[in-house]
């Protein structure tokens, strides 16, 4: 055993020895300790350095508020975690840690030269000084200082754990496993309630770990603790969740917590989840969080060896660790005095206690003058030495006058500090409830609740152990039954609770030149707190920008008061007035693994087949994603890339026939006696006298008249409509009509249901398609005089019951045939069995093409949500005679019929050869500079393979009146000079769909 | 994530449900009849109300109902969810218990 540990005592097991790296090199802890209690044991303090000057740091608390010790944990290749705080990462048999923000080793950092040019780095400076020249910012600034400031590496390798996730319910929710935590657990239980009580550490009792001093019912805490424990894990209806933090606090009583199964083991079982994701929903929350004790800020109060009182007796009381052999304690408080105490008697001589206060009578600060040690009144510190370790303090008295006498350098390894507690509120606040200021604590305290919910204990401003405990009984018991009333209470006593406190800096620390911090971790100073309220910025929101107090990993648990105070002294108002920044979640920071849980690869978003896909895929199909939909877009023989595959199955439908996957169209059964009324309000179109057995190419506009989705209806029976609609717009046209049939007409006698999935769609398409499929089809006459083009018919097809459409989105004649999904596959391939030689399965690439050839919008991408019908050209679908639908009385303004609105028409490239790129601009003047005046854009373009010439729609202001003209599309290379033609491109007549 | 008392099927979360927008405004009859600023008021006017705003629901991923909410804007708390076609209750007659202050 090292110097440094203690022989006895405290929650670790000294028989159980625990080798790990840090850095490289290799140490060696013992069973309960934290990385960061390990390296304390070894004589390291030096675990960082800070981010904007690089100074060596060491450990500042021993939590979860250490804004320091943040490390990288590495356990292969791909489990690399950075970022973890020392203190809370438990130690393990080859546990393997790096240090962070150091280049090129901590020892020696080359960014430690940004610590003496500090004069050039004051609050704001990025703002100010990366502003110019422009191109700088992206090749210059920002590379260079991301290198600089970087917090940790990220790993390059997928994570290949596994993160669970999980949902729970409970009448109690205590976060929080300290005495209050425990408390109020006990006293829900003994109501019959079901509770969860969760601590963020590896075991519950909170402060009570490192308090040997305190007694409970004559014993001691720890046996309060087990006796606890005991009683609650024997209870069926709680559940205790160690090493579980609860990091977010959401609306109605949803609490995340973020449970960690595995980190603590040398080698975890493979498969076994690394963190659970608790979403827990409570009836009742109890928030026992604890309090944070805060620094003392003084110049030089960042060096290695000076951390937190509580910290010190911490390590040394929990962890059997001294964390130096001759201390020296700053204080403003009497509860501090415990830890010089106890290091006192663990062998650690204390060199002298700096009071800030005039006086210090109360029973620690006898007992410790008793003990032997200095105590020196009415000091301050004015400033620190060493160079990787505090090796000297200088105190001095102050003299009543604004200046220091008596003042004296004091050796010491270890600075001990505290300025009182910070209240936990975090969570609270998370849960939008309001602080309220207390002066005689100088905190701010749980005031009015948002949710139902109550703070127990120190995290309401409650310090001394016995009302700590009672608080727990007391709010337990009403958070479970909603009465109060006590069926337990306790004798308990421990050190200190007096709440003293102490805000911002100590005198004179503006007169040295070391720096003060307040925010360790993103190296905020108090120079630079006054440079921002000299500036000009008065709440805490600007100046938390300008200076970036708080604003790293830590949100500001040590420093946002001492800030506060800084800047409420430097505005002179009072601490509320300046403010109070909002807490966040997550409490601590949280690993993106436990968020997307199994929502990774292959489920990350669930995939949609149809009933064909393997096929499809069989065939060596290209596919794209529509929406959730993976569609085949084309299928490449050979060494085909897409445009040749493309071009080669375009003319395949337009000279023979080609067969086409349309399962994924959107399709709504519509059913009832008033199933054509309702259509009639809601489509743009008259379906009265639509007979059955017709089909009709339909737009549903919205309230304000544009374009929502369109697709061809069949009428089935008189009172039944089969609506289809656009692949990506099925859900949300299903959802219109909802709204409509539910909240505006629920008098129609009209159903709705989603058939989307129910149906397999084969587009057979192609002056061919008629004769191929003529002997597939039972009982359905499908001759030019049955079954004109749109129309539908029942019947059997390859023997199985379906129906047949004849219905185009190719401009030649055309089917679609309609089978239940699970017949999907087989009619495809009995069709294309069937077709030999003359079928040729294609994709929606060239579904495309022919649709543009025949200028055939696709809602979303030859409109944008402003365009009409009218303004597609499809206004002859519009009923002329209906005294309403959804969105014409929109139409009816007169801005609708403006002459100059954007307009659906064709663009030919005036030299034959040139593909328009899809969203280039359109102008009417040539040559123009920026800023150009553009009347219309490109919303479709391809290269037509059965043209021979390149095809584009587009959208321009009056372009039906600019036929024959020329317009220009700016590109970098110059202007593509466009003729304007109409938008149909191919068969103009239509003779060919009639076929 | 809010939880939302669904009139049809009770307490479900957030995520079951999409948002319908303000409650209450009824399509008019016959839209023709109106003049351009008067249809103008019914399709884009919406209140923007800081406190009790009347609101619709649906459950889209559960029954698939539409219905109506009275929800504090300030506070995200619910006074009260009523069917389509209801008239809007009083909130104060029905606003839960907060959470004790303390
Ligand atoms: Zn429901």
């Amino acid at each position: 055993m090292s110097v440094w540990r203690t022989p006895g005592g405290g929650r670790i097991d000294r028989t159980q020895r625990r080798k790990f790296r840090f850095d490289g090199r290799d140490y060696q802890g013992v069973a309960g300790d934290t990385l960061a209690s390990a390296l304390l044991a070894n004589g390291v303090h030096l675990v960082g350095r800070s981010f904007k000057y690089h100074r060596p740091r060491g450990l500042l608390s021993a939590g979860a508020e250490e804004p320091n010790g943040l490390v990288t944990v590495r356990r292969d290749a791909a489990r690399v975690t950075p970022n973890l705080r020392a203190t809370q990462v438990e130690l393990y048999e080859g546990l393997d840690a790096l240090s962070q923000n150091r280049w090129p080793s901590l020892q020696f950092d080359v960014g430690r030269i940004n610590d003496w040019l500090s004069p050039l780095f004051p609050a704001g400076f990025y703002y100010k000084t990366f502003m110019w020249p422009k191109g700088a910012w992206k090749s210059l600034y920002e590379p260079v200082i991301r290198r600089a400031a970087g917090l940790g590496v990220a790993p390059t390798e997928p994570d290949p754990d596994r993160y669970a996730q999980c949902y729970a319910h409970c009448d109690v929710l205590v976060a929080g496993g300290g005495a209050a935590g425990l408390a109020a657990a006990l006293a829900a239980a003994d109501e019959g309630a079901r509770v969860i009580l969760c601590d963020e550490q590896n075991e519950f009792g909170g402060a009570l770990l490192s308090d040997p001093q305190a007694t409970i019912n004559g014993a001691g805490g720890q046996a309060w603790v087990d006796q606890a424990l005991a009683e609650l894990s024997a209870n069926p209806r709680v559940t205790l969740l160690a090493r579980t933090t609860a990091f977010g606090y959401f609306p109605h009583n949803l609490l995340g917590l973020n449970e960690r199964l595995t980190d603590h083991l040398s080698a975890p079982p493979a498969g076994r989840a690394r963190e659970r994701l608790w979403q827990v929903r409570a009836r009742s929350v109890v928030l026992a969080t604890g309090a944070i004790e805060r620094p003392v800020v003084f110049p030089g109060n960042d060096r290695p060896g000076i951390l937190l009182a509580g910290a010190a007796r911490t390590f040394l009381n929990r962890y059997g660790v001294r964390v130096g052999t001759r201390a020296v304690l700053v204080t403003a408080g009497d509860d501090a005095y415990q830890a010089a105490l106890d290091l006192h008697a663990a062998g650690v001589s204390i060199a002298a206690v700096a009071d800030l206060r005039p006086q210090a009578e109360g029973a620690l600060p006898t007992a410790a003058r008793r003990a032997g040690i200095e105590v020196l009144t009415s000091a301050t510190v004015l400033g620190t030495l060493g160079g990787l370790r505090v090796n000297e303090i200088v105190l001095g008295e102050l003299d009543g006058t604004g200046g220091v006498r008596r003042k004296r350098t004091v050796r010491c390894d270890a600075v001990l500090m505290s300025g009182g507690y910070t209240p936990s509120v975090h969570l609270f606040s998370q849960s939008r409830g309001k602080l309220a200021w207390n002066e005689p604590l100088q905190a701010f305290l749980p005031d009015r609740s948002a949710e139902r919910e109550r703070s127990v204990g120190a995290c309401r401003g409650i310090y001394d152990l016995a009302g700590v405990i009672d608080d727990g009984f007391a709010a337990g018991a009403e958070a479970a039954s909603g009465r109060s009333g006590r069926r337990r209470s306790v004798s308990a006593h421990s050190a200190g609770g007096d709440g003293s406190a102490f805000l911002g800096a100590v005198p004179l620390a503006g007169a040295s030149s070391d720096k003060s911090f307040v925010d360790w971790q993103h190296d905020v100073t108090v120079k630079d707190l006054l440079l921002a309220t000299r500036e000009g910025f008065r709440s805490i929101e600007h100046v938390k920008r300008f200076t970036t107090t708080g604003m790293a990993t830590d949100q500001g648990k040590t420093s946002n008061l001492n800030a506060l105070s800084i800047v409420a002294g430097a505005l002179e108002v009072p601490i509320p007035q300046v403010g109070l920044t909002s807490f966040r979640m997550p409490y601590t920071p949280t690993t993106f693994g436990s968020f997307a849980g199994a929502s990774r690869g292959d489920l990350f978003d669930p995939v949609r087949k149809t009933p064909m896909h393997d096929w499809a895929a069989t065939e060596g199909a290209v596919f794209e994603d529509v929406g959730l939909w993976k569609r085949a877009r084309y299928f490449p023989r050979g060494g085909e890339g897409m445009h040749e595959a493309v071009a080669r199955e375009c003319l395949a439908v337009r000279s023979a026939c080609g067969i086409f996957d349309a399962s994924t169209l959107g399709k709504i059964e519509v059913v009832g006696a008033d199933a054509a009324e309702f259509l009639n309000r809601l489509y743009v179109n008259n379906w009265s006298n639509l007979a059955v057995g017709r089909c009709r190419y339909g737009i549903l506009c919205r309230e304000d008249g544009f374009v929502y989705d369109d697709g061809v209806v069949a009428r089935l029976a008189p009172d039944r409509f089969h609506v289809t609609t656009t692949t990506g717009g099925a859900a949300r046209v299903l959802a219109m009509m909802e709204d409509y049939r539910q909240t505006e007409w629920p008098e129609l006698a009209v159903w709705l249901a989603s058939t989307t999935e129910q149906w397999a769609v084969i587009a057979v398409q192609g002056p061919k398609s008629r004769d191929l499929l003529q002997g597939l089809v039972e009982d359905i006459d499908i001759g030019a005089a049955a079954l004109p083009h749109m129309s539908v018919a029942h019947g059997r097809i390859c023997g199985v019951p379906g129906m047949v459409m004849r219905v185009s989105f190719s401009g030649e004649l055309g089917f679609e045939v309609n089978v239940p999904a699970d017949y999907g596959l087989g009619v495809w391939r009995a069709i294309h069995a069937r077709g030999e030689k003359d079928i040729t399965p294609y994709g929606t690439e060239t579904m495309h093409v022919l649709r543009a050839e025949k200028g055939y919008i696709i809602v979303g991408q030859d409109t944008d949500g402003t365009v009409t019908p009218d303004d597609a050209g499809l206004a002859w679908a519009i009923g002329k005679s209906k005294a309403d639908f959804v969105g014409k009385r929109s139409l009816q303004r007169a801005s609708m019929h403006a002459p100059m609105r954007k307009q659906l028409v064709g663009l030919k490239s005036r030299d034959g050869r040139t593909i328009l790129e899809e969203g280039a601009q359109v102008a009417e003047i040539p040559g123009q500079k920026p800023p150009m005046r553009l009347i219309g854009h490109v919303s479709s373009s391809y290269y037509s393979a059965c043209l021979a010439h390149p095809i584009a729609l587009a959208l321009v202001a009056g372009g039906r009146a600019r036929m024959g003209t020329t317009l220009y599309v700016p590109m970098p290379g110059g202007d593509i000079e466009v003729e304007v033609v109409p938008p149909v491109f191919y068969d103009p007549s239509g003779a060919r769909i009639h076929a | 994530m809010l939880l939302i008392s669904c009139p049809y099927c009770g307490d479900r979360p957030e995520i079951e449900f999409t948002y319908g927008g303000q409650a209450h405004l009824v399509r008019p009859a016959d839209p023709s009849a109106l003049d351009d600023q008067q249809w103008a008021e019914y399709l884009y006017m919406r209140t923007n109300t800081k406190g009790v705003h009347a609101e619709r629901w649906r459950h889209a991923r559960g029954c698939g109902r539409f219905f109506n909410a009275l929800r504090d804007t300030t506070t995200d708390r619910f006074a009260a969810t009523y069917k389509i076609g209801a008239a809007r209750p009083d909130p104060a007659a029905s606003e839960p218990t907060p959470g004790t202050a303390r």
